[in-house]
């Protein structure tokens, strides 16, 4: 995974609320075997019209919005579905930073687990951000993780709060498997002592004939 | 000890490692795997030399994508071919079982998963997919994950989790006739909001909850994700305790009478306490339809369309106008007066026995409408559709009209070819009625099985609790 440690980028807004994983990468793209190539499916429907012709109304084909970097979004973003492909879109796209009122819990993981940082801020704020983008032109914010603060060249500066251990792992790209991985004489001890519940823990009867 | 809720009985059995401010190390049961988000989990362990750890608790089904028409001829979409393969092939190499789209264990992951006794009370269970939350409803901690998380259980059983806050939802009182678990959920959602429960897991409680079969409350806890919550639970009681005897994979005999003692203890303590509390009044509860984009905005089906502006916030009352555009509805129209070009009655939320049965009952001696389109009957598992048969049931649907199908997710996800056309409208059973969620431009009615059933019969939504073949109250 790639770290993130700060970010500078074009802002574009996602100006929706509840905006669920099923828009970002439609049911039809889901059948594909890689977690690659996802950027040109995001949004789909809202982006193309038949014969995948750019949709001229959606944000994101204003030329104004062409080397987004960062989305600024509304409430209970990445709901719904728990599809990776959703995050794995998003990156593939060109996005490394998410900024927004609140999340849903599995795509806000997910978004860890992939190079993405989803900042939390409050409503005002996030008002706020939405005016900026849309009045200027061009409109960039810098996202450092580090410092824990999203910061525009016009004074604007918004300090984010974030789990000291997801922010971590952010910075150094870490492979969590691999964290976990490191505690695998944990595992096998409870493995071993939880073999008294057999109901859970023991080996399933794979007797029943499975066909 | 202080009095501990179920979530945290079950979170802490489940402990491998903890330290604070960090995510513990939680132990996994049971991992169910499909073939939609598993193929780059399985790719990305190999590339990392990695092995699954525990092939023996770990089950994988083919769901998402199949045919629900005739399985014996070749998968026609070269798309769906390739996951189907690439799921036997990497069940094969880690010697995990499989059932394929030919086993008659086959069904919806999260109908099987019960029905086998691979559900169990008690346990940790996950799966790539969002309504795993379904599995809760025997007292279970179950929740969906990313294809991440799945590579992580396929490596280490175990899952990096921080705890989440808990939310009680009391369904206080008896739930009057023609009300199902559906409406249940539905009119929970409409109240918390689709973001309500983030960050929470859910208990259901309450007289109302005690009284549905373990069906109605595996219907209610599949919707708690569509609240936010990443897990529904219900304490296990009797009637989880009949459910599970004698399932395939469950304790037998002495093993399940020992079982049983430790279930019993798993109940929330008295005085046990809950981050957030939420009560609703059986009595006040009606059969709910889908007017919007989200399972979130839903109404009795004798009300009407709302108006966005009796939406207070300007973001709700945007989404609303959003979502009207979408759905093809004027404010104030009686949601009795929606037409519907398909009924849809399936999906892990309402696909079970008892849904199958509750729809037949509906549609027993009549016929559907001349002019809808199509009137689907997809059972959940191949087991729903062999009892079904048996119970005669199938007959009864095709009589009225309907395709009675093999076992799938469907039209619910619509990856396989049963799906709605742009701007048609559907009465489903399913979970989510998002944009496009049932096909490009599909327009969809969220509601329960006998809602469907009456809609299939007259065209539009009807206000069912003057029929004879409504359930009664209990």
């Amino acid at each position: 995974m790639q770290p993130f440690t700060r970010h500078t980028g074009l802002v574009a807004p996602i100006d929706r609320v509840n905006v669920d994983t099923d828009q970002m990468v439609p049911k039809q793209f889901l059948k594909l075997l890689t977690r690659e190539g996802y950027g040109r499916i995001l949004f789909y429907d809202w982006r193309y019209l038949p014969g995948e012709q750019p949709n001229p109304d959606f944000v994101l084909n204003k030329p104004r919005y062409k080397d987004t970097s960062i989305f600024v979004a509304r409430a209970n973003f990445g709901c719904g579905s728990s599809r990776e492909h959703a995050p794995w879109a998003i990156l593939d796209f060109g996005v490394r930073a998410i900024l927004a009122p609140s999340y849903a819990d599995i795509f806000y993981n997910n978004c860890f687990k992939n190079g993405i940082l989803p900042v939390t801020l409050p409503d005002t704020e996030i008002d706020e951000l939405f005016k900026r983008t849309e009045a200027n032109e061009g409109y960039r914010l810098t996202v450092d993780l580090e410092q824990q603060v999203v910061t525009d060249d016009r004074g604007l500066r918004y300090s984010f709060s974030i789990n000291t251990f997801r922010r971590d792992c952010l910075l150094k790209g870490l492979d969590d498997i691999g964290l976990s991985l490191v505690h695998e004489a944990e595992i096998t001890a409870y493995e071993k002592k939880h073999l008294r519940v057999p109901s859970l823990h023991g080996t399933l009867d794979l007797k029943y004939h499975l066909e | 000890m202080a009095p501990r809720t179920l979530y945290e009985k079950i979170w802490d059995e489940h402990v491998v490692r903890e330290e604070p401010g960090q995510p513990s190390l939680i132990y996994i049961d049971r991992h169910l795997v499909h073939e939609g988000t598993s193929p780059q989990a399985f790719a990305g362990l190999k590339a990392a030399g990695r092995r699954v750890r525990r092939p023996e608790l770990t089950f994988a089904v083919m769901d998402h994508s199949v045919s629900t028409k005739n399985r014996l001829l070749p998968v026609a979409d070269p798309d769906a071919a390739a996951q189907f393969e690439a799921l036997a092939r990497n069940c094969q190499e880690a010697q995990i079982n499989l059932f394929d789209m030919h086993s008659r264990n086959q069904g919806i992951v999260h109908v099987i998963g019960p029905e086998l006794g691979i559900t169990l009370p008690g346990a940790t269970i996950v799966c790539g997919d969002s309504h795993t939350s379904t599995h809760g409803a025997l007292g279970a901690l179950a929740f969906g994950i990313g294809t991440s998380e799945v590579e992580h259980v396929l490596a280490t059983q175990c899952l990096t989790q921080f705890k989440s806050k808990t939310l009680q939802i009391d369904v206080q009182g008896k739930r009057p006739r023609g009300v199902t678990a559906k409406d249940m959920i539905l009119a929970i959602i409409g109240k918390i909001g689709i973001g309500g429960g983030n960050g929470h897991v859910a208990e259901y409680t309450g007289e109302a909850v005690r009284g549905l079969s373990m069906e109605g409350r595996m219907t209610m806890c599949n919707m708690s994700i569509e609240g936010g919550a990443r897990a529904g639970m219900v304490a296990p009681d009797d009637t989880t305790f009949a459910y599970v005897e004698g399932k395939p994979f469950a304790p037998q005999a002495r093993d399940f009478q020992e079982a049983v003692e430790f279930w019993k203890s798993l109940a929330s303590d008295p005085g046990a306490r809950y981050e957030r509390a939420v009560v609703l009044k059986a009595e006040e509860l009606a059969p709910m339809v889908t007017w919007g984009t989200n399972p979130g905005m839903v109404t009795q089906v004798t009300g009407r369309v709302p108006h966005p502006s009796s939406f207070s916030d300007p973001v709700d009352r945007k989404a609303a106008e959003n979502a009207l555009a979408y759905m093809a509805l004027e404010p104030g129209t009686p949601i009795e007066d929606i037409p519907v070009d398909r009924v849809f009655i399936g999906s892990c939320t309402n696909s079970r026995i008892e849904d199958i049965r509750a729809a037949a009952k509906m549609v027993a001696g009549r016929h559907v409408a001349k002019s809808l389109k199509q009137a689907l009957v997809v059972p959940g598992s191949r087991a729903v559709k062999t009892k079904a048969e048996e119970e005669g049931l199938d007959k009864i649907f095709r009589d009225a009209g309907f395709e009675w199908r093999d076992a799938g997710c469907s039209m619910c996800i619509a990856m396989n070819d049963d799906v709605l056309l742009p701007s048609e409208r559907s009465a489903s059973t399913s979970n989510r009625n998002f944009e496009g969620r049932q096909g490009k431009g599909s327009r969809t009615h969220l509601v329960s099985p006998t809602m469907a059933a009456a809609a299939a019969i007259e065209e539009h939504f009807v206000g069912i609790r003057n029929w004879s073949s409504v359930d009664g109250a209990e």
